[in-house]
């Protein structure tokens, strides 16, 4: 199939610059997901690719060849919209079959080929119909399909479960990556649901203010957060500011204003420079006693805390705790016998390797 | 509670139907009424009941003449707003954006605050031999001959468009606006050229005011009689002049009734023949 390379493509609106030096390469038959806050030029990136908004530097190279100045309908893309975009005066089979018609099909192939998808969509026998008469995930598998049946070289998604709602969007994340992988498209996906970006993608990028903060595999993003807006933005987390110690044995410490030390096995800048940690709350645990259950408590970043709030989830609970030098928050498995009250003095604790350092 | 909320609906808006009601079927129910008499009931002479007015319309060869020459006028009209009416509508809608489409909307509707007379007469000095727009050609090519189209049938076509294509404008423009641009963008990214996606989305989706106009233009046109009178001197005789005629000057209303009517029948048969084709493209909106 295909790749895309952007190429260091800028766009400006007056002075605001929507995309800003934006280079990204979306390899053949890739998910590729772009996160970020409305206004980030996520979404100016994917309507510059489908050609409807020129940048006004850079290039656009599907399959090595500039597209980036020719118009969208030369550009062999297929998109679904936020609002799917189905056309009101056609039937489901009449959707389906324009991009097939626009490009003169012979009529047999298109019945062929329309019946297919909609057999892939799970909507056998829902030709006739107008998309009116459809359900929202109805809807979303149509214009999917519509995207789909000329076999496009990449497949634009922008915000396609954004209209569905809770359970039906999960439902329809995993048929899509089924979809996705049985058709076999590179496909870029615009998202501000992080949700959303992990389960369907195989790598993503978060955007800030036309620019890219960090690339990579969903769970690497997560893990390793290169700054805190990309922490903050993927997934909640907590933040503690310190003062470099520096690394000794593999050990790296960071010293908080009040005193407290906290430990990181990761790189530190040099001692002396100040620095920003995060820990994700679900990688902190709470406990009455001194140590961690099961363990010596060697190693362990310890600090006594007060529970402000427990936030009773169901599957999980969340508490807001408060600690010396911050707040944090914990997040549990409601797995243990007992929960913590506000109020109850308690201790939190986490390994050095969870304690990421990011650029400031 | 549902019941009741209906019956507040009912009783909020029966005023402006009893309203339209008296206002619209009072007169012409008198009218009706008219077009049966024999003669205007003035002085002695003795009124009765017939269908004589009805039947001088198919005795006389000068009424369906008249009556095929007015149908012509109202399409041709209505051709040459579609004409100007759609892409000015279309060009306002998607192209245009902000201020300057307010100002353009406003300038659309600007006729509608003059009145109607005086458009039409100012008309008579821009159309006659030597004119305004004869003194601007003389002005650009001396010696020039004359384009002077008043007095003729041309004359009445132009004054018709002029009077009525903000109505085409305006009822295209509403429809044309609803369209969301996502759906252009979709017709796009799909395959299809700009004349693709106009041809296959935007046209059909902004028929139902191409139709709205259509009918809004072409029942006035059809039975119009002041530009035709104004503009078209001998060449101006319409089935509308005529009718108009029969209650100022000739003084038989009878017959005018009764010509009001025979075209108001014929307007709603062409109407009828063509909804079953316009039922089709409007049922979407």
């Amino acid at each position: 199939m295909s790749t895309v390379d952007i190429q260091q493509v800028t766009k400006t609106y007056g002075e605001v610059y929507a995309l800003d030096q934006v280079s990204l390469t979306f390899a053949d038959r890739e998910f590729f997901g772009l996160l970020g806050p409305s206004g980030s030029g996520k979404t100016t990136l994917l309507r510059s690719i489908a050609g409807f908004v020129t940048p006004t530097m850079g290039q656009i190279l599907v399959d090595g060849a500039d597209v980036s100045r020719i118009p969208t309908y030369k550009r062999d893309v297929g998109m679904v919209f936020q609002n799917y975009a189905l056309f009101p005066h056609m039937t489901v089979f009449e959707n389906i079959a324009y991009p097939l018609s626009v490009r003169k099909t012979k009529s047999a192939e298109i019945k062929s080929r329309v019946e297919r998808i909609l057999d892939l969509v799970q909507l056998g026998g829902y030709g006739s119909r107008r998309p009116r008469e459809l359900s929202g995930g109805q809807q979303q598998r149509v214009a999917l399909a519509r995207a789909l049946v000329s076999r496009p070289r990449v497949l634009l998604l922008d915000e396609p479960l954004g209209a569905l709602d809770r359970n039906l969007r999960q439902h329809m994340q995993i048929e899509l990556r089924q979809i996705q992988r049985e058709v076999g498209i590179t496909t870029i996906l615009v998202t501000h649901d992080q949700e959303e970006a992990l389960t369907l993608s195989d790598r993503i990028a978060i955007f800030r203010q036309g620019k890219v903060v960090q690339v990579g595999r969903p769970d690497d993003v997560y893990e390793n957060p290169r700054d805190a807006f990309s922490a903050e933005f993927f997934g909640s987390t907590n933040f503690l500011k310190g003062v470099s110690l520096g690394v000794q044995g593999g050990i790296g410490a960071v010293e908080l204003p009040d005193g407290t030390r906290i430990f990181t096995n990761r790189a530190l800048p040099h001692s002396g420079s100040s620095v920003t940690l995060t820990v994700r709350p679900e990688k902190v645990l709470i406990h009455r006693e001194q140590q961690p259950a099961g363990t010596s408590g060697s190693q362990w970043n310890i600090l006594p805390a007060n529970v402000i709030q427990p936030v009773y989830m169901g599957a999980s609970v969340t508490y807001q705790v408060s600690t010396p030098p911050s707040t944090f928050s914990v997040f549990q498995q409601n797995r243990e016998t007992r929960r913590f009250e506000a109020g109850e003095a308690v201790k939190i604790s986490w390994l050095p390797q969870h304690t990421v350092v990011l650029d400031d | 509670m549902k019941v009741s909320r209906t019956w507040i609906g009912y009783g909020l808006t029966a005023p402006a139907f009893v309203w339209l009601g008296i206002t619209v079927f009072l007169p012409l129910a008198v009218m009706f009424y008219f077009s049966f008499m024999s003669r205007m009931p003035m002085g002695t002479a003795e009124v009765t009941f017939s269908l004589e007015q009805y039947a001088s319309f198919f005795q006389r060869d000068f009424y369906r003449f008249l009556t095929w020459r007015s149908i012509m006028l109202g399409a041709q009209v209505t051709f040459f707003c579609v004409l100007i009416g759609y892409p000015a509508a279309l060009v306002l809608a998607r192209t245009v954006k902000g201020r300057w489409r307010e100002a353009i909307l406003l300038l659309v509707i600007l006729p509608f605050w003059s009145n109607a007379l005086i458009r039409i007469f100012a008309w008579t000095m821009v159309l006659r031999t030597d004119g305004v727009i004869d003194q601007v050609l003389h002005l650009l090519i001396p010696g020039a001959p004359s384009i002077g189209v008043l007095y003729s049938y041309p004359a009445v076509v132009i004054g018709l468009v002029h009077s009525f294509v903000p109505y085409m404008i305006l009822t295209c423009y509403i429809s044309l606006q609803a369209i969301d641009d996502s759906l252009i963008e979709a017709g796009q990214s799909l395959g299809g050229s700009n004349l693709t996606v106009f041809r296959r989305i935007i046209l059909p989706l902004s028929l139902p005011g191409l139709l709205v106009g259509v009918v809004l233009i072409f029942i006035p046109v059809v039975g119009s009689f002041m530009e035709p009178r104004i503009l078209g001197g001998r060449d101006g005789i319409m089935l509308g002049t005529v009718i108009e005629d029969q209650f100022t000057e000739v003084f038989n209303w009878p017959l005018g009734a009764a010509l009001s009517f025979t075209l108001l029948g014929i307007v709603a048969i062409i109407l009828a023949l063509a909804y079953p084709f316009l039922k089709n493209r409007v049922k979407v909106a």
